[in-house]
């Protein structure tokens, strides 16, 4: 533990979190610390994940997102060991964020995760990477190629709410996709126009319409 | 679904496998399951509906406190098997003295969406919100009154509107919410859709989350808003704001999508 060398804004949140009675109670003290955006906060704000409470899981995903940045490496280096459900707060946490490090676990968690919530949020994050934040051109290129494949596939997937995410995914990389992938950008186009006639969802049809339109 | 059989494994029968048990009755439990296997996965066959319509009138399979679980879930299975043909003899099943079986009835009579029963599903309303109190010794009403009153409104009962209203004041919350929207499917005034809106404050979750559903069946696109500031999960919000979406697009024949259309896919989108 680390309790001991926590600064003086967060070790009262820490003392509230510890002495937490209820899940509610437990909940408000990892609201107050999220709200608290202190990155020394990133370690029990990931530790929260595993104490199976959705509202507190909830905060704490909102904090590590709003702190960004430094919440990445802990994120990615703890997803092994993390328990099932830690794991998918885990993935949402770095589907808000959009870092460039998480790509490759956003596109494995985006095709292969068992959960449909998890398939949804890192479809939803495929799409919203910052890609101003990769280092050189030639890697953001290869990410978007990565990106716009993962997407295209998840088109596919038999739950709707995972689909349409990809859309709004593919609608969102429409928008930025650099230059040199501008033979890759028929395929996208194609496969919203797929979804717009034909997905047995009429969501997913509007959805898919609006997202041609947008790109239009 | 509160089914505890939703979660069983759908390769765990073959259709042969669910109308051969059916179609048994040695066995109470099979048959049981068999029942709610065919209307999961929409098993429409004249052998399966004949079965549904057999099982309907069980006599051997009983609980403990004389109800009929094998009817229950043949009526629901009807219910999601869309056959037209079946709604007389669940006309019949209403007459079951298994509380729960005549929810399940009508429920599917609502959606099988026959007009034809809505004198006998009205007829449950005489006597008024007098008449529509706890049944003696047990955790229910007399009647399904929430579910008799989401069916009239799902059929279009518009002639029902004078007995309908007065549900809107009954002292269980649920049947307020259940007469406010049958109400405003046959009405369309806004004020009874605010009542469905102001039900997504409640501090039970569970009627939370009904007004979810509620406000996405009946198409209230002014709910749209709440519903995403919801405190419930993102995964029901988002079938929510699905079904008012397509409850819309459905209302809206145009192709162009309406500005309330794109709205409320921007709400989803932020739920994602």
């Amino acid at each position: 533990m680390t309790v001991s060398s926590a600064s003086p804004q967060l070790q009262p949140l820490l003392d509230k979190l510890h002495s937490a009675g209820t899940a509610e109670t437990l909940r408000f003290a990892v609201e107050d610390i999220a709200a608290a955006q202190l990155s020394e906060a990133v370690p029990i704000l990931i530790e929260v994940l595993g104490y199976n409470n959705p509202g507190a899981a909830v905060a704490a995903v909102d904090g590590l997102i709003t702190i960004g940045e430094p919440s990445v490496m802990p994120l990615i280096e703890l997803l092994d060991g993390f328990n099932y459900g830690a794991r998918a707060w885990a993935l949402r946490a770095l589907a808000g964020i959009g870092d460039p490090r998480g790509i490759d676990l956003l596109v494995k968690a985006a095709v292969e995760d068992f959960a449909l919530s998890v398939r949804r949020a890192a479809a939803r994050g495929v799409g919203k990477l910052h890609w101003q934040e990769f280092t050189s051109e030639g890697d953001r290129v290869v990410a978007q190629s990565k990106a716009l494949e993962t997407l295209i596939q998840v088109c596919d997937d038999p739950e709707w709410v995972v689909r349409y995410a990809a859309v709004t995914g593919l609608e969102a990389l429409g928008q930025v996709l650099e230059s040199q992938l501008v033979d890759e950008r028929p395929h996208l186009i194609t496969r919203l126009e797929v979804m717009a006639q034909g997905d047995e969802a009429p969501a997913l049809q509007a959805r898919a319409q609006l997202a041609l339109q947008r790109l239009a | 679904m509160s089914d505890a059989a939703e979660n069983v494994p759908a390769e765990s029968l073959t259709l042969e496998e669910a109308i051969a048990n059916l179609q048994q009755t040695e066995d109470p439990g099979l048959r049981y399951y068999a029942a709610w296997w065919v209307g999961r996965f929409r098993a429409n066959q004249p052998v399966v509906i004949d079965s549904l319509v057999v099982a309907l009138a069980d006599e051997l399979n009983r609980s403990p406190d004389g109800g009929y679980p094998l009817r229950r879930n043949a009526a629901r299975a009807l219910g999601k098997l869309g056959e037209p043909s079946v709604v007389p003899a669940l006309l019949e099943s209403l007459d079951c003295d298994d509380y729960y079986v005549r929810g399940a009835v009508v429920e599917s009579l609502g959606e099988l969406g026959d007009k034809v029963a809505i004198p006998r599903l009205l007829s449950f309303l005489d006597g008024g919100v007098e008449a529509a109190t706890m049944m003696p010794g047990k955790p229910h009403l007399r009647e399904p009154y929430d579910l008799i009153l989401e069916a009239l409104g799902s059929l279009g009962a518009t002639e029902a509107v004078g007995q309908i209203k007065p549900f809107a004041e009954h002292s269980v919350e649920k049947v307020q919410y259940a007469a406010a929207r049958a109400m405003y499917q046959l009405t369309g005034e806004s004020s009874y859709g605010d009542v469905l809106v102001q039900a997504l404050a409640a501090p039970d979750l569970q009627l939370r989350r009904a007004a979810l559903m509620d406000i996405g069946a009946v198409g209230y696109m002014p709910g749209a808003e709440a519903i995403a500031g919801t405190l419930a999960e993102n995964s029901l919000k988002l079938i929510a704001l699905k079904g008012l979406l397509e409850t819309h697009l459905r209302q809206s024949p145009d192709d162009a999508l309406t500005s309330e259309a794109i709205h409320s896919m921007d709400l989803m989108d932020d739920l994602l």
